[in-house]
């Protein structure tokens, strides 16, 4: 990863409309004579991806209406009556626990891809701003953590962590995920294309400080950016698994992924679970995808994979 | 307002400023990346005289050890059947994942398509769904008695084979991380294909080239950074594959707990309780990653040096 100071054209046009590049759709309105036949082929082929990627989706929202005896013994996408039995079940399931693992994912999630925005903002900025020495170092050192595997990491950390006598607690499983690598990559490639040294410049010439500058230009010529390290964060620690799942004993302070994993393994020998996992699933997809039809028209994925490109 | 005096306060400001900006993430980065890093690589050179789970403090003595911990991993059969399955199920995963990907990307950018926004969407969607939910909703719809596939195959009087073990269970788990990873990889491509100039494909329509002739001699060859990006970071997600089998586990006897290296070490280190020679594993792996990526990378940057430098 050395070409990064070539960084993305993208940033600029926030829109997914990028003027000038390329035939994307063929022209809107005026010219019908051309969008008028429909490519039948590759039309049918994007709708065969589409339908494969969402089957595993619609399975779960039939398989979630089934009760326990229906879903070994009725067609696999035959729909049954026991959704609110289902959720009846899980709502009561050991008090509620359930809800207190959705609960602890928005807390790890949210709180976890703030703190990391910020220190990917602070450090992007910094890489992108600023000559200094040992810029480079530092740069690709942190970058080098990228292709760390998560267990070289993990099992340290647990170690670690042990001899603070932090494990199992919310802290254990918050504190490793703040620093990401990629975020920081991200922060300095946006802080590049977004951030005009002339106003920086301009800033200090009327006297700004530095953290002024920072917060009064910088953070909202990175703002697009910045939203798109805070998701990007956000879905990584909603879908960690390996490091709660190391970290903590307690399964009041499970994450969701790492307590529907026991449930399922408690499933092996109590399949009265299942329906419990299979609804408890449902529900802990539906969130994000909601999330992802809401925010897609403000994340622009240009920007998302403009800076995985360069 | 004494201009010098100021000038001097900024000028130390600007000298200081980057290293200010940088405080959070070199402290994180120490405590949570070269701090454990470190601690495995001292483990995996020493041993436990006392054997026994050891993760407390106490009576333990911790003597050199050598490189016995790397011959002993290097030479473990389970080690090698692990890393040979890895190799197994990348060789499906990477180039049908990626070939998915090229062709959706480019199918969302050719001519007269419809349904374009909805199948963007459907196909990125999986990218929401956390691993071990993917893995768990599949791993049921592996199930004799909840899968389709079975079902269809009996229905045509075909046999139905395990999916869940021997052969087939390669497909069913490089299904689960296609079904994951296709739709990012997707937008990564797309998103390179839109930003191309649209004076070549003029060109090439003023020469009589068919769609799928500019699809094959002038996108593909023009989004080939992409392609190795994509690429390289397909290889490192699989060398690191934990959370799918981990999950499709309980539901099986075909996956056993060293099925991928990974979960190889994390058995090792959490069940066995044996740090060192996990530690020591760990480490090899994070070098095979390093080594593959450096090599992938270099590649990659002398093809793309070679082309045009825009």
């Amino acid at each position: 990863m050395t070409g990064l100071a070539s960084p993305l054209r993208a940033t600029a046009p926030a829109a997914g409309t990028t003027p000038g590049t390329s035939q994307g759709p063929p022209p809107p309105a005026g010219g019908g004579t051309r969008g008028r036949r429909t490519a039948l082929l590759p039309t049918a082929g994007l709708v065969l991806g589409a339908l494969y990627c969402l089957l595993p989706v619609a399975w779960v929202v039939v398989a979630a209406t089934k009760s326990g005896q229906d879903l070994f013994s009725t067609f696999t996408f035959l729909p049954g009556d026991g959704f609110t039995d289902n959720l009846a079940d899980l709502n009561t399931y050991r008090e509620g626990i359930y809800w207190r693992w959705m609960g602890n994912s928005v807390f790890y999630a949210c709180l976890g891809a703030v703190l990391s925005t910020l220190v990917s903002a602070f450090a992007g900025y910094a890489f992108a701003v600023y000559r200094f020495r040992g810029r480079e170092a530092f740069f690709n050192v942190i970058l080098t953590g990228v292709l760390m595997p998560p267990v070289i990491l993990a099992i340290p950390q647990y170690l670690l962590m042990a001899e603070a006598d932090l494990t199992d607690t919310y802290a254990s499983v918050l504190l490793p995920l703040i620093l990401s690598p990629y975020g920081v990559y991200l922060g300095r490639i946006y802080a590049e294309a977004a951030i005009p040294m002339e106003l920086v410049e301009a800033g200090r010439m009327d006297g700004a400080g530095e953290w002024r500058i920072f917060q009064r230009i910088a953070v909202p010529m990175m703002s697009p950016g910045l939203v798109t390290i805070f998701l990007f964060q956000f879905v990584a620690i909603w879908n960690n698994f390996l490091l709660p799942f190391i970290m903590l004993g307690d399964d009041e302070k499970f994450p969701m992924t790492v307590g529907l994993f026991t449930l399922l393994k408690q499933g092996a020998s109590q399949p009265s679970l299942y329906t419990l996992v299979i609804t408890g699933a449902l529900l802990a997809v539906l969130p994000l995808i909601a999330l992802f039809l809401v925010i897609q028209r403000f994340w622009s994925l240009d920007l998302l994979s403009g800076a995985v490109k360069s | 307002m004494t201009q010098p005096r100021q000038g001097a306060r900024r000028s130390y400001g600007v000298k200081a400023a980057p290293y200010g900006f940088l405080l959070p993430a070199a402290v994180l980065f120490a405590l949570f990346f070269a701090l454990p890093i470190g601690y495995a690589v001292w483990l995996s050179f020493h041993k436990v005289e006392i054997k026994g789970l050891g993760l407390g403090r106490g009576a333990r003595h911790e003597v050199w050890a050598g490189l016995q911990n790397y011959t002993s991993a290097l030479t473990d059969s389970e080690f090698l059947r692990s890393a040979l399955r890895v190799l197994g199920y990348g060789a499906i995963v990477v180039p049908v994942m990626l070939g998915l990907a090229l062709l959706f990307a480019l199918l969302l950018d050719s001519e007269r398509v419809r349904a374009r926004s909805f199948a963007r969407l459907a196909i990125f969607l999986p990218y929401a769904v956390p691993g071990v939910i993917a893995a768990l909703l599949w791993g049921f719809l592996y199930l004799p008695d909840v899968s389709p596939f079975l079902y269809l195959l009996d229905a045509l009087g075909l046999p139905q084979p395990d999916l869940m073990d021997g052969g087939p269970l390669y497909l069913s788990m490089a299904n689960i991380a296609i079904w994951g990873g296709t739709g990012f990889n997707m937008i990564v491509i797309y998103t390179a294909l839109r930003s191309l100039p649209a004076e070549v494909y003029e060109a090439a329509k003023l020469d009589g080239c068919s769609e799928l002739q500019i699809a094959l001699r002038v996108k593909i060859p023009m989004v080939a950074p992409s392609l190795v990006l994509t690429f390289f970071f397909s290889i490192i997600a699989t060398l690191q594959v934990f959370n799918e089998p981990m999950t499709l586990k309980p539901l099986t006897n075909g996956i056993p707990s060293t099925w991928s290296p990974l979960m190889k070490v994390y058995n090792d280190a959490f069940t066995g309780g044996n740090i060192h020679a996990a530690s020591a594993t760990a480490v090899v792996l994070a070098l095979a990653t390093f080594a593959l990526s450096f090599a992938l990378l270099r590649a990659s940057n002398r093809r793309t040096t070679q082309g045009a430098s825009r």
